[in-house]
């Protein structure tokens, strides 16, 4: 894509909630506005963090903002979000998260109890990442203006020597690995909110993806050729977005996909896909293919991981593409997800 | 997962296909209706059609609540959410349908209040915890949601809730399938009957299409097998030179419909002499209004309704999609102007929408030429 100016391609009128989703509104977005006017006509396709070398040193850097509504819910909370997002998209872009600035905008009327909560969170979701947070900004805005409270956090990464991660390296035949189940975090959000009159016994997923990265390079190194943590828009869209980068198409075979038994359920009662919600906890790798096995035997060792699996394949056609086949022989297109995930009734 | 995986077990999958290799003509081609949107995006979910003999084509029906909607009742539905003390409810399928001004979740990130509920029972809860606002139920569907529509306006005027009331959208499966008939343009040889607005009305309503029109039907249940099943007893009667209603999926759907179910909708609404139908135009007797018991939370009473009507745009060809005429992908908007990220017709919408579905799961193998 580099050497040819980019236009501004981006028709829009007006931002709607779509732009934020993290599907295909988002992307028009990123690439048809910020992208032409912040990177000019030398352009990579967007990761999840930037690379820059300061005197010698490879860092990655990256920056991400939390607005999630309730703060708290089953399995974590905004605080415990905003460490490790931040943390798993430099971990995913193959960098280890070394320092983090966190910006607030605080909500007037917020109980002192839930922020200190959540700094709390922050806290013990920095240690285990092993994540210095070195400062941080505080903004209050009138009540009803921030659902209580935005964090947004950005930090700053070691690169992990043996790992090289772009789409450009990957290739026809490579394997495609799930670090374990799906769904669990957008559908414990959804229920979380309290506006569907069911429960499901679920938890977020939210974590550190950092050991399973850790030990995917130890076991596969330089044949881990792309990674992403599947956040808003969920596995679907993160795949889309490797198709369209890479320019070639991915196959997955959906029961090899692991998702819990609770998750298919509300999807299938609220006509959602499993593979369109978001997760805070698991990764997708494109593998070689010689190194796949070894890279999910790795997975499988590590905390967060004991359900990994190769659940698809880099092929050819049709390019910019994803095909799910089922265990029966149908085959469908699986697109990036347009808006937020809405529950279907009639 | 129990009541899924059974019906997607590809041994049985693989013993309905070889059923319906056995029993197909390969000389001929077929036309099969699916009139319910929730098969159309089953058909599409799963992948069936690479699962079906070539010469077996299946023609999507009117059966999607949010298709067939024409944009001046969501304009009107909208006119009334945008009063301050009004709390907007619907559910999720209507959020995304476009209005003129927008669709109902773009004017609710405008600051309009409006909220997705998975139940209108939900929304009268909402009423419930807000007595000093009104709450305004946008009710969609066919026979499938008409009947909790109809409980909770019962419960609503049980407990005296004034601050509730219905935006009556319900419609009717049954004069959908009639104008499909009627139109001369339509060549169908079978139909995929409906399965959940049949739990409700049962099978004998489709039995004048059978007799009359001498056209089979079986109700169908909406997974992989279960469609697959249904293919296969459309073939036999058609091989049988016979036309009558079969019931597939007989572990949901009685032959009687729910009789509860049914008491309630009488009890509650009346059929409207005549509806506007997106793509099909007027049909009479083909909807569901409150009656006069009810009227205090029957907001087209409530409130004064503008009345909008829109006419589709003129290149958009949604009603020949809708009757079966038209495949999506033979639409001249079709994948240009009207995508689902920027729908024009309603049926690039609901993912229920034949459009959507097509876009969705299919045409990309199609332009491409799948593996």
């Amino acid at each position: 894509m580099s050497g040819v100016a980019r236009k501004i391609r981006f028709q829009d009128a007006r931002v709607e909630m779509a732009h934020g989703a993290g599907g295909k509104a988002s992307r028009r977005l990123i690439d048809g506005l910020f992208a032409p006017i912040l990177f000019g006509p030398s352009w990579e396709p967007l990761g999840d963090a930037a690379r820059v070398d300061v005197g010698g040193a490879r860092l990655a850097l990256t920056t991400d903002s939390f607005v999630v509504h309730p703060l708290r819910f089953p399995g974590g909370s905004i605080g415990e979000l905003a460490v490790n997002g931040t943390v798993n998209d430099l971990a995913v872009s193959g960098a280890r998260a070394v320092a983090m600035v966190a910006g607030y905008v605080l909500e007037a009327g917020l109980p002192t109890e839930i922020l200190e909560a959540e700094i709390r969170a922050m806290a013990g979701a920095a240690a285990r990442a092993g994540v210095t947070i070195a400062g941080g900004d505080t903004k209050v805005v009138e009540h009803g203006k921030a659902d209580g409270m935005y964090i947004t956090t950005s930090a700053v990464g070691r690169v992990i020597p043996d790992l090289e991660i772009s789409p450009a390296r990957v290739r026809v035949g490579d394997q495609v690995i799930l670090s374990g189940p799906i769904g669990d975090h957008g559908i414990t959000i959804l229920l979380a909110r309290g506006e569907l009159d069911f429960e499901a016994e679920l938890r977020s997923d939210t974590r550190s993806v950092l050991p399973l990265v850790e030990a995917l390079a130890r076991a596969a190194g330089g044949a881990v050729h792309w990674m992403r943590d599947p956040t808003r828009g969920g596995v679907a869209t993160a795949l889309n977005e490797l198709s369209l980068d890479c320019g070639l198409a991915i196959a997955a075979e959906e029961e090899r996909i692991p998702v819990r038994d609770a998750v298919r359920g509300a999807c299938e009662l609220l006509g959602l896909d499993p593979l369109h919600i978001a997760n805070e906890g698991q990764l997708i790798a494109v593998v070689a293919r010689d190194s796949a096995e070894a890279a999910v035997a790795a997975l499988r060792e590590t905390p967060g991981g004991e359900y990994a699996s190769i659940f698809g394949e880099v092929i050819a056609h049709p390019a910019g593409a994803v095909v799910v086949k089922s265990a029966y022989g149908g085959s469908r297109i699986v697109d990036m997800l347009v808006g937020d995930p809405l529950p279907r009734i009639c | 997962m129990k009541y899924v995986d059974e019906f997607r077990r590809p041994e049985l999958i693989g013993k309905a296909r070889e059923e319906i290799r056995r029993l197909i003509d390969p000389s001929r081609h077929y036309r099969f209706m699916e009139v319910c949107g929730g098969h159309t995006h089953a058909i599409y979910r799963f992948g069936l059609k690479d699962l079906l003999p070539r010469n077996i084509e299946l023609v999507h029906g009117p059966g999607c609540p949010v298709c067939v909607l024409p944009m001046g009742r969501i304009d009107d539905g909208l006119a009334l959410a945008r009063q301050p003390e009004v709390i907007f409810t619907a559910f999720g399928d209507m959020m995304r349908v476009p209005g003129t001004h927008g669709s109902p979740l773009e004017q609710k990130a405008r600051g309009v209040d409006v909220r997705i509920v998975y139940s209108p029972a939900d929304a009268l809860k909402i009423a419930e915890a807000n007595p000093d606002r009104h709450v305004l139920f946008f009710a969609i569907g066919f026979e499938t949601t008409a009947p909790s529509t109809a409980l909770t306006l019962k419960r609503a005027r049980e407990r005296g809730i004034g601050n509730f009331s219905v935006f009556c959208n319900h419609v009717t499966i049954i004069p959908a399938i009639r104008a499909i008939l009627d139109s001369p343009d339509m060549r169908i040889d079978a139909f995929i009957g409906p399965g959940h607005v049949s739990t409700v009305i049962g099978c004998r309503p489709y039995e004048w299409i059978a007799r009359n029109e001498k056209k089979p039907i079986v109700v169908s249940g909406f997974e992989p097998l279960d469609i697959l099943q249904a293919v296969a007893m459309l073939l036999r009667q058609l091989r049988n030179g016979e036309a009558k209603v079969e019931n597939q999926y007989g572990r949901v759907v009685p032959w009687e419909g729910n009789r509860s179910a049914l008491k309630a909708l009488a009890e509650v609404f009346e059929l409207r002499p005549y509806f506007e139908w997106r793509g099909l135009g007027f049909i009479s007797q083909s909807a569901l209004r409150i009656r006069d018991e009810y009227a205090e939370w029957d907001a087209e009473r409530r409130f004064t309704v503008p009345g909008v009507r829109v006419t589709d745009p003129k290149a958009a060809q949604c009603g020949e999609v809708l009757k079966g005429v038209l495949q999506p992908a033979q639409c001249k908007l079709f994948g240009k102007e009207c995508t689902p990220e920027h729908p024009i017709g309603a049926l690039m919408v609901s993912s229920e929408g034949s459009c959507a579905a097509y876009y969705t799961f299919e045409h990309r193998k199609a332009a491409v030429g799948a593996p």
